[in-house]
C-alpha cells in the first residue's frame, strides 16, 4: 500500500486523495441522490397508473407527437451544452457563448411546451385534483420542469458571468458543473418520455 | 453502451471531440424518431415495453457516458450515479411487486 | 512536502468576525460542530422533558395530568425531537468536529455548505417546534400514517411536521454530500480507505444512507403536503389512492434512518474501546465490512415494519429473511468489540464505561429486534409496549450511550479540559440503572398486552406496578443528567487541563493541541498505518516506519490558507426556512423565502471563498 502515497503535493492546504475536482464530485453525489428523488415519483406514478377511478385517463390525453418534439428540443439542448463546454475549454469564447445561449434558449422552449401542455390538460379537464393520474403526472413533470427552470436560470447566469468576469478555460469547471446538472435533467426526461408517455399512453388493448 | 465503443477508439483525450458530440446527438435523434415511428405500428404492440425500455436505456447511456463524460471520468462518479439509479429502480420494481401493480 | 513559503501574503485580508457575528459567520468545522452539539443537547433536554410528562401521565391508571390530545402531541414531539433534533445532530456534531481531525484535514470540503447545513437544521428545528406557539403540535406519531394525516383527521400540527422535516432533509442532504466528498477526497497522504478510523468509516456509511434514503421521505412528504394543501388524492382511498403507500415510502427511508441513528455510536465505541483496552481493534476489516453490509441490507428490510398490513406470503418471507440477515453483521460487530476487550489491559475511565454499557444494553435491543423478524411474533407485538422497549434499548441503550461515550472521550479535545471522572461515573451509573428500570419493564407490560400510544389505562390489567417502576426510572435518568450538566458546565471553564493526548490515543486527532488551532494541522501529516499515533509512540512494535510525520514546529502558521468567514450561508438558510414556514400560510408568500435564498446563493457564489492572492 505504500506505493500509492501522495508525497508530491502542490500545497499543504489540503490533500486531494482521489485527484478529482471536489465540486464535480459533490455534483455527482447529489445527482445520485436525485435519482432516488425522481425514482420515488416515477414509482408512485407507476403504482397508481391503473388506479384512477375517474377520467381523463393517460391514453385519452397524452399527445405523443407534441411531446416527441419537446423531447427532441431537450436532447438538442444537451448537444448545445457539450459544444459550449468544449468551446469554453478551448478558449473560443464567442462560440461558447453562442452554444450556451442556445442551450438556455432550447431549455426555455421546452418549458414553453410544458406550460402549453399543462394548460391544454387543464382545459381538457385534467388537473392535479382530478384523479391519481393527474396528481402523479403533474407532480412528476412539475418537479422535472422546476429542475429545468433552475437549470435555465443557472445557464443564463453563466452567460452573464462570461460577459462580466469572463470564463477562461481554467474556470471551465463552472460550466461543466451546470452541464452535468443539465444532462441529468435531460436523462430524467428520457425516462419520463419512455415510461410515462410511450408506455402508458396506449389505449387498453382490445 | 457497447454500441458506442468505436466512437472513442481513436482518441485518448479527456473529453470527446465536437464531432463525436454531434454524432451522439444524431444517434439520439434517430432513436427518438424510430421510437415515435414504432409507436404507430400496431403489429409490434406486444413488444412495445421491451423496445421502448431498450431504446430509452440506450439514449440514457449515450448521454451519461458521452455528454456527462462518465466513460472517461473517475469510476467513483459512475458508482454514485449508477448506485442511485440501480437503487431507485430496484425500489420501484419491489414496490410494484409488493403492491401488485404490474 | 512543499512548504507554503512561496505564498504572497496580504493581497487581500481574510474576512473574519468576532463575538456573536463570529459564530453566525463561522465556516470553521470545529465551531459548527460545537453549534450542532449545543443545539442538539438543548433539544435532547426538551425531548426528555416531553417524555417525562408522558411517563408521569402513565404513572397510575386514570391519571389526568394532560389531556388525551396533549398526550398525543407529547409522544409525537418526543419521538421527532429525539430522532431528528437530538440524536441525528449530536452525530453531526461529532462528524463536524472529529472527521477532519481524524483524516488529517484542515476543514471539510465545502466549509460554507457546512455552515449552511447547520443553519438550515436550526430553522427546521424551529419550524418543527413552531406548533408550540399556535397550540397545534404534530400529534400523529412520528411515522404519521395515512389516512390519519388527512385534513379531516389532523390539524395544522401535521403541517409543522411536513415543513419541519422537509427543511431538516435539506440540511441532512447537504451535510451528507459534504462529508462523502470530505472523507473520500481529503484524507491525509497515506491514509488509504482501510487505514481510516472506524468512526470515519461509519460517518461515510451514514452519509451514504442519508444521500440515498432521505429523497424517498422527501417525495412522501411532498405527496402528503400536496394531498393536504391542494386536495391531490395521493393517499386518499376514496379516489383510489393507497394509504399503505405512505407506509412504504416512510419506511424505505425509515429503516436506513434507524441505522443512521445507531452507526455513529458504533463508530464512536469502535474508537474508544481500543484506546482503553490498549490493543488494536479486533477484526478491523470485519467491523468496517459489517458496517457496509448493514448499509446495503438496510434498504431491503423496510417492510418488516408492515407485516400487519397484509403483505403477500412471498413478501413477508423475503423481508423476514432479510431482517434476520441484517442481524449477522450487527452480531459480528458485537463479537469484535468483545474480542477487543478480551485480554486487553482495561482502563475503566468514563468513556470506557459508557462503551461497555452500550454493548450490554444494545445487545438486549438488538435481540428483541431479531424477534420482530419473525412475522408471527411481530404480529403479536405490533403496537405494544414491547416495541417501545425495543426502540429505547436501541436508541437510548445504543445511540445515546455511544454519544455520551463520545462526549466524555472528545470533550478534552473540544475544550482543552477534562471532564470530572467522579461526576461522570455518577452520570453513567444513574443513566445505566435508570434506563433499565424505565425501559426493562416495558418488555413485560408489552407482552401483557399494553398498547403503545394510549393516554391512560384501567387498573386491574396487571400493568399498574410496572408502569410505576418505569416512571420512577425516568427520575433516575434525570438525576444522572443533572450530574452531566453540572460536570459539563464546570469542566468547560475549570476542568483539569487536558493536553494534546490525555487518553494515550491512537488516531490523528490526538496529535494536535487541545483545543485544536483553527488550521488543525500545522503541516498535513503523512500516515503509514491504521493507528498512526499509537505506532509512532511505540516504534518497537511497528514496522520501523515513522507512522505520523510532518509535525514540525517551525511552520509559518500565518501563511496557512483558511477560508473566509461568511454570513451568506446563514442568510440562504433563512430563505429556506422562511419559504418552508410561509408555505403553511400561503404559497405565494413563500416566494419571498425563495428570493432570499436566490440572493444568498448568488452572493455566496460570487464572494471569494478564501483570501485571494495565495
Amino acid at each position: 500500500m505504500q506505493d500509492i502515497e501522495v508525497e508530491h503535493q502542490e500545497s499543504t492546504d489540503h490533500a486531494n486523495t482521489l485527484g478529482v475536482d471536489m465540486r464535480k464530485f459533490l455534483m455527482w453525489v447529489f445527482l445520485g441522490s436525485d435519482c432516488l428523488f425522481f425514482g420515488a415519483f416515477i414509482a408512485t406514478y407507476l403504482l397508481y397508473r391503473n388506479s384512477s377511478i375517474v377520467g381523463p385517463y393517460p391514453h385519452e390525453i397524452l399527445d405523443i407527437p407534441v411531446t416527441s418534439a419537446s423531447t427532441f428540443i431537450l436532447l438538442t439542448s444537451s448537444l448545445a451544452m457539450v459544444l459550449s463546454l468544449a468551446a469554453f475549454q478551448r478558449g473560443n469564447t464567442s462560440a461558447a457563448r453562442f452554444w450556451l445561449f442556445a442551450t438556455a434558449f432550447l431549455g426555455s422552449t421546452f418549458l414553453g411546451f410544458q406550460v402549453f401542455e399543462f394548460y391544454h390538460f387543464a382545459h381538457e379537464g385534467l388537473t392535479p385534483k382530478t384523479n391519481l393520474f393527474g396528481a402523479t403526472f403533474f407532480t412528476l413533470t412539475g418537479f422535472h420542469g422546476a429542475h429545468v427552470a433552475l437549470g435555465v436560470i443557472w445557464l443564463f447566469s453563466l452567460l452573464g458571468v462570461s460577459y462580466t468576469r469572463g470564463i477562461p478555460p481554467e474556470k471551465s469547471m463552472n460550466v461543466e458543473l451546470a452541464g452535468l446538472y443539465w444532462h441529468f435533467v435531460d436523462i430524467v426526461w428520457v425516462v419520463i418520455f419512455t415510461v410515462i408517455y410511450l408506455l402508458s399512453s396506449l389505449p387498453p388493448s382490445s | 453502451m457497447s454500441t458506442g465503443e468505436h466512437l472513442d477508439n481513436h482518441h485518448d483525450s479527456d473529453h470527446p471531440t465536437a464531432k463525436q458530440y454531434v454524432l451522439v446527438g444524431i444517434i439520439l435523434t434517430v432513436i427518438t424518431i424510430l421510437e415515435v415511428g414504432v409507436y404507430y405500428v400496431e403489429a409490434l404492440r406486444s413488444l412495445f415495453a421491451a423496445i421502448f425500455l431498450g431504446a430509452g436505456a440506450i439514449k440514457f447511456a449515450f448521454v451519461a457516458f458521452y455528454y456527462m463524460h462518465l466513460k472517461m471520468d473517475h469510476y467513483l462518479f459512475s458508482a454514485f450515479f449508477f448506485g442511485g439509479l440501480v437503487l431507485a429502480t430496484s425500489i420501484a420494481i419491489a414496490l410494484m411487486a409488493i403492491l401488485g401493480a404490474f | 512536502m512543499a512548504t507554503h513559503s512561496t505564498a504572497i501574503k496580504g493581497v487581500t485580508e481574510r474576512a473574519t468576525y468576532t463575538g456573536l457575528m463570529g459564530w453566525i459567520t463561522t465556516v470553521d468545522h470545529k465551531r459548527i460542530g460545537i453549534l450542532y452539539g449545543c443545539t442538539a443537547m438543548f433539544f435532547f433536554l426538551v425531548g426528555g422533558l416531553e417524555a417525562t410528562v408522558v411517563r408521569m401521565q402513565l404513572y397510575s391508571p386514570g391519571m389526568d395530568l394532560v389531556s388525551p390530545g396533549m398526550y398525543n402531541s407529547l409522544f409525537t414531539m418526543h419521538a421527532l425531537t429525539m430522532i431528528f433534533l437530538a440524536i441525528m445532530p449530536l452525530g453531526a456534531a461529532f462528524f463536524n468536529f472529529i472527521i477532519p481531525l481524524q483524516i488529517g484535514a484542515r476543514d471539510v470540503a465545502f466549509p460554507r455548505l457546512n455552515a449552511f447545513s447547520y443553519w438550515v437544521f436550526l430553522f427546521g428545528a424551529l419550524i418543527l417546534n413552531g406548533g408550540w406557539l399556535f397550540n397545534t403540535l404534530p400529534n400523529v406519531g412520528w411515522f404519521a400514517y395515512a389516512p390519519l394525516t388527512a385534513t379531516e383527521y389532523s390539524g395544522a400540527g401535521t403541517d409543522f411536521f411536513i415543513c419541519g422535516l422537509q427543511v431538516l432533509g435539506v440540511s441532512s442532504l447537504a451535510a451528507a454530500c459534504n462529508f462523502i466528498v470530505t472523507i473520500l477526497n481529503m484524507r491525509a497522504p497515506g491514509m488509504t480507505l482501510m487505514r481510516m478510523p472506524v468512526f470515519t468509516w461509519m460517518t461515510l456509511i451514514i452519509s451514504l444512507l442519508l444521500v440515498f434514503a432521505f429523497p424517498v421521505l422527501t417525495v412522501g412528504l411532498i405527496e402528503l403536503m400536496f394531498m393536504r394543501f391542494y386536495e391531490m388524492p395521493f393517499f386518499n382511498s376514496n379516489q383510489g389512492g393507497d394509504p399503505i403507500l405512505w407506509q412504504h415510502l416512510f419506511w424505505i427511508f425509515g429503516h436506513p434512518e434507524v441505522y443512521i441513528l445507531i452507526l455513529p455510536a458504533m463508530g464512536i465505541i469502535s474508537d474508544i474501546i481500543p484506546t482503553f483496552a490498549r490493543k488494536p481493534l479486533f477484526g478491523y476489516g470485519f467491523v468496517v465490512g459489517s458496517g457496509v453490509a448493514i448499509a446495503f441490507l438496510s434498504f431491503a428490510v423496510w417492510a418488516h415494519h408492515m407485516f400487519t398490513t397484509g403483505l403477500s406470503a412471498l413478501a413477508v418471507s423475503v423481508f423476514s429473511g432479510a431482517t434476520m440477515l441484517i442481524a449477522i453483521p450487527t452480531g459480528v460487530k458485537v463479537l469484535n468489540w468483545m474480542a477487543t476487550l478480551w485480554g486487553g489491559s482495561l482502563d475503566l475511565r468514563t468513556p470506557m464505561l459508557w462503551s461497555i454499557g452500550f454493548i450490554a444494553t444494545f445487545v438486549v435491543g438488538g435481540l428483541s429486534g431479531v424477534m420482530h423478524a419473525s412475522p408471527p411474533v411481530d404480529t403479536q407485538q405490533q403496537d405494544t409496549y414491547f416495541i417501545v422497549a425495543h426502540i429505547h434499548y436501541v436508541l437510548f441503550g445504543g445511540s445515546i450511550m455511544g454519544i455520551f461515550a463520545g462526549i466524555y472521550y472528545w470533550f478534552p479535545k473540544v475544550t482543552g479540559r477534562m471532564m470530572n471522572e467522579t461526576l461522570g461515573k455518577w452520570h453513567f451509573w444513574l443513566s445505566f440503572i435508570g434506563m433499565n428500570v424505565t425501559f426493562g419493564p416495558m418488555h413485560i407490560v408489552g407482552i401483557l398486552g399494553m398498547p403503545r400510544r394510549i393516554y391512560t389505562y384501567p387498573s386491574g390489567m396487571g400493568w399498574d406496578f410496572l408502569n410505576q417502576i418505569e416512571t420512577i426510572g425516568v427520575f433516575i435518568i434525570i438525576a444522572g443528567m443533572l450530574f452531566f450538566l453540572q460536570n459539563a458546565f464546570r469542566s468547560w471553564k475549570n476542568g483539569e487541563i487536558a493536553g494534546d493526548d490525555p487518553w494515550d490515543g491512537r488516531t490523528l486527532e490526538w496529535t494536535i493541541p487541545s483545543p485544536p488551532p483553527e488550521y488543525n494541522f500545522a503541516t498535513i501529516p503523512v500516515v503509514h498505518s491504521r493507528e498512526p499515533l499509537w505506532d509512532s509512540k511505540h516504534p518497537e512494535l511497528g514496522d520501523h516506519l515513522p507512522s505520523v510525520t510532518g509535525a514540525s514546529d517551525d511552520v509559518d502558521t500565518e501563511s496557512i490558507h483558511m477560508p473566509n468567514a461568511s454570513y451568506w450561508p446563514a442568510i440562504t438558510a433563512i430563505g429556506v426556512g422562511l419559504g418552508a414556514a410561509l408555505l403553511m400560510v400561503n404559497p405565494i408568500l413563500s416566494i419571498s423565502g425563495v428570493i432570499i435564498s436566490i440572493v444568498g446563493v448568488y452572493a455566496w457564489s460570487f464572494e471569494p471563498a478564501a483570501p485571494e492572492g495565495h
